[in-house]
């Protein structure tokens, strides 16, 4: 937890910072601060669409203090008020604040700019409260959704200059300071309604139902080529599919797709830069990291029957193996319009699916074995870094960076179709040396068995 | 079927179990009591191999169960909720743990019949998740997938434990079937001495991680088990 909260509040912290310049360069003639109140529209939808996936009200906390001497008023306000102090929140803080304090380094007045802030602050509290009026249903997902697609295609195709219009409101928070009441306000009225629909709902029956959802099954039959294989595979796609953060992993991962547009669509780079094969192995091995880096602690809950069931390990491993490899496939597939941007580029994600999938996979599953922390699949999605530490991290580093340094190399020293060549027959060895390496791998698993059944135990690790 | 020699398992300086010998014959059905932290979850532990034995081993059909895994095709195991797959749907995961045992979905589905007055209605078709049903829902899940693909040994830990009353009285009478009719070695687990004595042919008491009272089943059986925890001399301590 700790390691990656760190990088991302770091990460936070200098992108506010660093934003003051970056829209001074990339706009040269604007105030910063307009420009930031032209697009503040997006970061609230965008923020109220994210968190409705990732932020409910915590409701269930409040069951033990039901039957004690409390009034229901007070652990309404004391849930509601909690939310509002919440992890959410301060990132947004984490932003902003590095950003007020560039804009009063670069003379902007103090006081406008720090009731500025309080504005935003009053915005970020609304979108909390607003939030959770919105997640009782999935129509209002649906309008926020189309408002942003909307606003931002009203502004694409220039129909109407809506976000100067609404710039300018959010410039008059600064403008005219007296106005930090009406975000203010705003929240406070939010708070009311949550307060109003909450406090008549605290029993069992009501708010603090769980919800259970149906359950769709489908007998999958596809999977049946697998062979013995099958049942597991099975496993593992129901594993995905029916955990919230595994399926948003699926989601990233399939998204990451894009992730390479950045880096080819400024053209600095040159054809064949090193910073391709990164994005190669990135793009093609998302779900790899994503998903390989917890296996086996997906199967945290039910790891003992696993480990006591008729199963053997070699067979569970070969699944995992398989799913990743399908992964690499389809990421590779969906790479394949990149050719757009010379055949270069195809080329260098053609080598780096093969490095993932003779390489990289054998890796990642040897560093499996040393996982020993529980992931509580029921656990909500993003945010969520149970049974991460470090060495999953570390573990990121040779899987990205080899193969970077590898193709640095000779293509420095040969050429560019040495790299690549040399990208592929690595893959080409790994795949070749499978058996031996999932029988190393599988021993490596038994010797630790004893040590994950006992760790996965462990809840709140 | 079953044979535990200078079995011991220590955390620290802690002896948490430390049996000498035990030995339990094909198709007894064998009961377990104890207090809390007398050592029965550590003894099924040890004997499904998810956790080492400090000294000794232990097993199963010849088989040490440490050592190799031949065991798993013929022992089945429900010892708590880490043996539930949360995201299945009940079925699905009678059907992934005949998969895993040989049994296709026929004979699931013809096994699961007989369950049907077991299951009372609230398992089967709900189309809930595992992990969205009751507690004692979910332990019944449990207990049937022990019983696919006809295992020669069953380990139950406390099954007796959040089930209704009908349901209990009917556990009985599978367990006893199992035992009696089929030959199946069944070791039970279970804090109420009535059920335990009722089912067990035989019943070993644990206290501190030792053996202290391994009892053919009797009349008297119940009684002396009430005094020995009501903490009462028995009666073959003042015979002695």
């Amino acid at each position: 937890m700790g390691f990656f909260a760190l990088y991302i509040l770091g990460s936070l912290v200098l992108s506010g910072a660093g934003l003051f310049f970056l829209l001074e360069k990339a706009m040269p003639g604007e105030d910063p601060l307009m420009v930031v109140s032209q697009y503040l529209i997006y970061w609230i939808l965008g923020e109220l669409f994210l968190r409705y996936f990732m932020q409910k009200l915590p409701v269930m906390d409040i069951k033990p203090f039901l039957t004690l001497p409390i009034n229901k008023s007070d652990i309404t306000h004391y849930i509601l008020i909690r939310s509002g102090l919440s992890f959410y929140n301060f990132l947004t803080l984490f932003f902003f604040v590095p950003f007020v304090i560039v804009l009063i380094a670069k003379d902007y007045p103090v006081m406008p700019v720090l009731l500025w802030l309080i504005s935003i602050l009053g915005i970020v509290l609304s979108i909390n409260y607003i939030n959770f009026v919105i997640n009782k249903s999935d129509k209002a997902l649906i309008f926020v959704g189309t408002l942003i697609l909307g606003l931002y295609a009203i502004g694409y195709f220039g129909l109407f200059p809506i976000t100067t219009y609404l710039g300018n409101i959010f410039y008059a928070l600064y403008e005219y300071p007296v106005l930090t009441l009406v975000p203010l306000g705003i929240a406070l009225c939010t708070y009311l309604i949550n307060y109003r629909f909450l406090r008549n709902r605290i029993f069992l029956d009501a708010t603090l139902r769980k919800k259970t959802q149906e359950a769709v099954t489908s007998d999958l039959a596809w999977t049946k080529r697998f062979g013995t294989i099958a049942p597991f595979v099975q496993l593992d796609l129901k594993l995905i599919w029916r955990n919230k953060r595994t399926k948003m992993q699926a989601f990233i991962s399939l998204a990451m797709i894009l992730y390479g547009l950045i880096f080819y669509s400024t053209g600095d780079y040159g054809p064949t830069s090193t910073i391709f094969v990164f994005v190669g192995i990135f793009m093609t091995g998302m779900f790899l990291s994503n998903f390989g880096q917890f296996i086996p602690a997906w199967d945290s809950e039910y790891y003992s029957m696993m480990m006591s069931q008729n199963i053997p390990l070699r067979k569970y491993l070969e699944s995992k193996v398989t799913l990743i490899s399908l992964s690499i496939v389809v990421m590779f597939l969906l790479s394949i319009p990149y050719v757009y941007f010379g055949w270069q580029a195809l080329a260098i994600n053609f080598a780096c699916a093969v490095y993932n999938f003779g390489v990289n996979i054998p890796v990642i599953l040897f560093f499996g074995s040393f996982n020993k922390k529980r992931i509580d699949l029921t656990k909500s999605a993003l945010g969520n870094m149970q049974g991460t530490s470090a060495t999953q991290f570390l573990v990121l580093l040779p899987l990205m960076v080899v193969p970077c340094l590898i193709y640095l190399l000779l293509k420095s020293l040969v050429s560019f179709e040495l790299a690549i060549g040399a990208l592929c027959a690595l893959g080409v060895v790994g795949i070749a040396l499978r058996r031996p390496s999932m029988d190393f791998i599988t021993r490596a698993y038994r010797k630790k068995k004893y040590a994950m059944v006992a760790g996965f135990k462990e809840k709140n690790s | 079927m079953i044979n535990t020699t200078n079995l011991s398992k220590k955390y620290g300086n802690q002896t948490v179990l430390n049996i000498e010998s035990l030995e339990i014959p094909k198709g007894q059905s064998f009961g377990l009591v104890g207090n809390n932290g007398a050592g029965k979850t550590t003894f099924f532990s040890l004997m499904l191999d998810l956790i080492q034995p400090t000294t000794g081993n232990i097993t199963n059909n010849g088989i040490h169960v440490n050592t190799s895994e031949a065991w798993k095709p013929f022992t089945s195991a429900f010892i708590d909720e880490s043996f539930l797959i949360g995201y299945l749907t009940p079925e699905e995961y009678f059907y992934f743990i005949g998969e895993l045992r040989g049994a296709n979905k026929a004979d699931i589905d013809s096994l699961m019949a007989n369950f049907d007055d077991f299951f009372h209605g609230e398992i089967l078709g709900q189309k809930k998740f595992l992990r969205d049903l009751s507690k004692g829902n979910q332990k019944k899940a449990g207990i049937v997938g022990a019983f696919i693909g006809n295992p020669e040994v069953v380990i139950l830990d406390e099954p007796f434990a959040n089930l209704d009353p009908t349901t209990q009285i009917r556990l009985k009478a599978i367990i006893k079937d199992l035992a009696n009719k089929q030959g199946v070695t069944i070791l039970i687990s279970s804090h109420d001495l009535i059920h335990v004595t009722e089912v067990c042919e035989r019943i070993v008491v644990l206290n501190k991680g030792e053996i202290e009272k391994d009892i053919q089943t009797s009349a008297a059986t119940l009684r002396e088990l009430e005094n020995f925890f009501a903490g009462r001399s028995t009666t073959e301590r003042e015979m002695a």
